[in-house]
């Protein structure tokens, strides 16, 4: 029995360890590779991104493209080519910031409001609109794409980074997440603040928000992740390329300069993951939190 | 009593709380959403007139919406079930003892945040036809596959939903397990059940609401993968591969609004069907564990 159940968890361990190896290939080969040099990158992956000099009509091995995980020679070459030599880089990086911080730090003053008022305030017709913002929550970005195009149309705001940055911030998203955090907070805390006499925004002040603190936390993580790799919307909004984030440019780089790409996915993918490491059990609680029912 | 009297006084401070939120909601997404649907209903976006429902009656003859839709509902038939039975799979294995499992965890979340424009280029030098994956194919003595070009660019397409998506549905799936109260099993015990019992009788009955939820998410997360195929292969890729929104997208290129409103609306219905399903069912299941 004992001896069984060993055999089992030796089993479970590597199919464990098989899946992490797989999740974790891309992350790897795109950061180790970032210390090649352009020559090293060229003889890897040329088959791939070379479409004149390769196509498959012999049988030598050459023809494929293939993963490196340790350079032959460490290089910053990449590094100093994606942050010093070329600025364009830098200047999507900072995109990229300029549209997700406002993002972040408005839907999180939004939504904090509103989740309150959803949570634990009664008023007519909660339940249903409450409803509305989980199904326009729910609805993928083509779907309300030409009225919203229009709209920014006639709001001036085309090709500008607002025009991303206000539906962002009035996204449902943090409402949601936050109100069903709130929902947990017993009522007897706000009882007994109003029993002593404390008015709603008092309540909310003082019980409400340091309460919630965890649940913002979750919230605030998750929507950064959501907008620090939005596609569609700066595809739409910005035909102009100097105002474009990250996204868009790296999807680009591939065809010209593969010499820096890994450096440049590396260091566009680091916010995320320093993020993560660091609040790691705020995302875990912000997905925790999705999944209850509301 | 005071609360009473406190709760009708609720309503104008409730709007007060609420009306950021809601002003930015109605200009940037009710607002949207409902001229998207009158557009949808008339012949031009600016002074239209009235058509009905012609628009989606020349949507339904449409051949590349009909291929677009039947691709989206074929992947989502696929991805739904997988993504199901792969992350509950992997959630009852990291709800045992054993080490190092908050490491797995963390692996498993882990293509969650890493933004999908970043790997792009590893995916592509995997499945390119001259890639990675060709070649391990090539040494094993048979020909070459292209990946992208062919139909098989759904199965390329599964692969990196699974992969970006799994971490989530294990999560939630995790919580769920864990919720589930041990002395169920003790109970079991006590009267004999077998371990295959346990899992049929407890964990899968009181997993159903996680269950649904997953499914429900996964389904809706199924509409969104947009960002994966277009990063790479861009507006037009392969026919087994285009999708709704790449129909959207494309017809938005094309000025062609009215197409591409009723298109919205009729994904737009499919998703009110499903949440309201969701709900249905939710409040079935839990009259039905109480």
């Amino acid at each position: 029995m004992n001896r069984n159940h060993r055999i089992k968890n030796i089993l479970h361990v590597t199919v464990l360890l098989v899946l992490a190896v797989l999740f974790m290939f891309p992350l790897a080969v795109t950061v180790t590779n970032s210390f090649m040099s352009e020559q090293e990158i060229a003889d890897n992956y040329d088959p791939v991104t070379d479409k004149n000099v390769s196509s498959y009509n012999d049988d030598s091995a050459n023809h494929f493209a293939r993963f490196q995980l340790i350079p032959d020679v460490v290089v910053l070459k990449q590094y100093y080519n994606v942050l010093i030599k070329k600025t364009q880089f830098l200047f999507m990086f900072w995109n990229s910031v300029l549209i997700t911080f406002p993002i972040v730090i408005g839907q999180t003053i939004v939504a904090t409001l509103a989740a309150y008022a959803f949570a634990k305030l009664k008023f007519r017709g909660r339940d249903f609109l409450f409803f509305l913002y989980i199904i326009v929550m729910l609805m993928p970005f083509q779907v309300t794409l030409v009225p919203n195009y229009l709209m920014a149309g006639q709001l001036g705001l085309l090709n500008s980074h607002w025009s991303i940055i206000l539906p962002g911030i009035f996204s449902t998203f943090g409402v949601f997440l936050l109100k069903q955090y709130m929902e947990q907070i017993p009522d007897a805390y706000l009882e007994a603040a109003r029993v002593d006499g404390a008015n709603q925004l008092q309540i909310f002040l003082k019980i409400i928000l340091p309460m919630s603190r965890s649940g913002i936390a979750a919230m605030a993580i998750l929507v950064f992740i959501d907008n620090w790799n939005m596609v569609e919307q700066p595809l739409i909004f910005l035909q102009d390329a100097a105002k474009q984030p990250l996204s868009l440019y790296l999807s680009r780089i591939i065809d010209g300069e593969k010499g820096v790409a890994f450096a440049a996915s590396t260091l566009y993918m680091m916010p995320m993951l320093l993020n993560f490491l660091y609040a790691e059990k705020y995302l875990l609680e912000g997905i925790r939190l999705s999944g209850i029912k509301g | 009593m005071r609360t009473g009297k406190l709760k009708t006084n609720n309503g104008y401070l409730a709007w007060l709380f609420l009306g950021p939120s809601l002003l930015g909601f109605s200009l940037f997404y009710l607002l949207p959403f409902v001229t998207g649907f009158y557009y949808s209903l008339v012949d031009n976006p600016l002074n239209g007139t009235f058509v009905g429902l012609h628009n989606y009656g020349a949507l339904l003859k449409n051949s590349s919406f009909l291929s677009a839709l039947a691709n989206t509902a074929k992947f989502t038939l696929l991805c739904v079930p997988l993504n199901l039975i792969l992350s509950l799979g992997v959630a009852l294995l990291l709800n045992q003892k054993l080490q190092g499992r908050n490491l797995f965890r963390t692996i498993m979340i882990t293509p969650l945040v890493v933004p999908v424009a970043s790997v792009v280029l590893v995916w592509q030098a995997f499945f390119d036809l001259n890639g990675v994956l060709n070649s391990l194919i090539h040494a094993l003595g048979y020909p070459p596959v292209d990946w992208m070009k062919t139909n098989w660019s759904r199965i390329v397409v599964l692969v990196i939903y699974l992969w970006k998506n799994i971490g989530y549905s294990v999560i939630l799936f995790l919580a769920g397990l864990q919720s589930i109260p041990a002395e169920y099993y003790e109970a079991a015990r006590i009267d004999g059940a077998s371990r295959r019992q346990e899992f049929f009788r407890i964990t899968l009955v009181y997993l159903t609401p996680t269950t649904f939820f997953v499914f429900v998410i996964s389904i809706i997360n199924s509409f969104k993968l947009f960002r994966e195929t277009y990063l790479i292969s861009g507006d037009y890729p392969h026919n087994g591969i285009y999708m709704l929104q790449h129909y959207m997208n494309n017809m938005f290129m094309a000025l062609d609004y009215q197409k591409l409103t009723s298109a919205a609306f009729i994904m737009a219905a499919f998703i009110v069907a499903v949440v309201l399903l969701l709900f249905i069912v939710e409040r079935k299941i839990t009259n039905m564990i109480n």
